[in-house]
């Protein structure tokens, strides 16, 4: 059976796919975060060293991952949007820019959350925080960038080079900062146990899934509002019956 | 192809030559900048020394950010950008030029002005010394990169703002570098690798910058 891989790269088939996805990704997120911090505040043993602080990893760690690669994502649909012309793929990586700002703002807040009663400080200077800090500032160029360009054709395209030129840029300030915080003096903050609990990990693993599936919803509806008013012109957004 | 380069050079240095205020303008704004440190935090000196590097070279980041606007848009005013665009030469190299001699009117000033404000900070002869060679590495590379942020925000209203929001956080590997060389003279550590990295990126920037700022004013020309 010869499946037509490309049938949901336009914007027309791809609304309605979107449309028939989002309740799937967003109840089964809903279900998976219950579950993930019930097991993480109720079952998950407490920490013998961070006490019930570390309990916040369960938000902390899952958005500062998913705010890392969403940014990777976004290069990529912008590449091939630039590359390739395809409408889709660069209202794709517009509708996922908030979200990537949203979950790195998450991961600092929560980790300034974390910060005070472990290390005393809202705010160290150390290499993860500074780069997570760097990466929320290129989410905000890109962001405003897109939003001072009115000409939608010409915003994709500038956005999108600067966010092919950021993510060549983010090993190099990632690194920098790395060494920057290094020579300064030796790190004094690393991670106690190697080993987790098992519930711990489950609780992780699960929170982690919730937020993908999260993120997948909220960049669909926004990627379905984006068609909705690019394409708001055309005939068979009038036809449609929410429209109507 | 560097008959051309050293045509567009010396085209955009006599430009600037005929209108010398610009330039001065950013001259004096990183004067200004780095004497207003020593206001704001005390006139300690052990403060100052330490503070002097990360101070000069912020204040120089903060000043080839000034001029960056105007890297274009004169030429998109009046319409030679288009001109340039249309020329069967590689549009990469007339970019290199124009960031040339763009280093060299608002870089290198800044560059030769350094060492009498590191005076100021009571900074050693041999830190200013590695404070210059690594200014001579980095500017070029701050004119480089804001080259790209330049075509990108070309005629856009609220350009300048912008522009430093997307051109700041590129330039956060040469800040550091930079400012850790001369850190590494007063802690005794080696000073060459920062120095290296800095030529890395120096290498890097010359290779891909003006391929990407011609895409990148073929975008926001079209």
């Amino acid at each position: 059976m010869a499946i037509n891989w490309f049938k949901y790269s336009a914007p027309t088939t791809f609304y309605g796919l979107a449309g028939k996805l989002i309740p799937w990704f967003g109840i089964s997120a809903a279900i998976l975060f219950a579950v993930g911090l019930y097991i993480g505040f109720f079952v998950a043993p407490i920490d013998y060293q961070q006490g019930e602080f570390y309990r916040i990893i369960f938000i902390h760690v899952p958005a500062s991952i998913i705010s890392m690669f969403l940014y990777l994502i976004m290069a990529g649909y912008a590449a091939l949007g630039l590359i390739f012309n395809t409408r889709l793929s660069s209202m794709m990586a517009t509708a996922i820019a908030p979200t990537g700002a949203l979950f790195a703002f998450i991961s600092l807040w929560t980790g300034a959350l974390w910060g005070k009663p472990m290390w005393g400080a809202w705010w160290v200077w150390d290499a993860r925080l500074t780069s997570e800090l760097i990466l929320l500032f290129l989410y905000l160029g890109y962001i405003a960038l897109h939003a001072s360009i009115d000409e939608p054709r010409r915003a994709d395209r500038a956005a999108a080079l600067l966010a092919i030129v950021g993510s060549v840029n983010v090993p190099i300030i990632y690194f920098s900062v790395k060494w920057w915080n290094t020579l300064h003096q030796g790190s004094t903050i690393k991670f106690s146990g190697t080993s987790m609990h098992v519930a711990m990990q489950q609780a992780m693993f699960i929170t982690l899934v919730a937020c993908w599936l999260y993120a997948i919803a909220v960049i669909l509806a926004r990627v379905r509002s984006i068609i909705l008013e690019r394409e708001r012109h055309t005939k068979w957004i009038t036809e449609l019956p929410e429209v109507k | 192809m560097f008959g051309l380069l050293l045509l567009v050079i010396r085209r955009d240095l006599m430009l600037a030559m005929r209108r010398r205020a610009d330039v001065l303008t950013t001259l004096i704004f990183f004067v200004m900048v780095v004497s207003l440190f020593p206001l704001g935090v005390g006139p300690e000196m052990d403060m100052l020394r330490k503070m002097a590097p990360g101070v000069l070279w912020v204040a120089a980041l903060l000043s080839s950010m000034l001029s960056l606007g105007r890297l274009f848009s004169a030429d998109h005013l009046d319409g030679t950008l288009e001109q340039m665009m249309l020329a069967p030469q590689s549009l990469s190299m007339l970019v290199l030029g124009k960031m040339a001699a763009h280093w060299m009117v608002s870089g290198l000033p800044l560059v030769l002005m350094a060492p009498v404000l590191g005076i100021q900070f009571d900074m050693s002869a041999e830190a200013l010394g590695i404070l210059i060679v690594g200014l001579l590495l980095g500017t070029p590379i701050l004119s480089m990169i804001g080259g790209i942020g330049a075509a990108l925000t070309l005629g856009l209203r609220g350009g300048g703002v912008l522009l430093s929001l997307l051109v700041l956080p590129l330039c956060i590997p040469v800040l550091i570098f930079g400012t850790g060389a001369v850190e590494a003279v007063s802690t005794g550590l080696s000073v060459a690798s920062h120095l290296s990295l800095l030529g890395a990126l120096l290498v890097l920037a010359l290779a891909f910058t003006p391929w990407v700022t011609a895409q990148a004013l073929r975008i926001s020309m079209e």
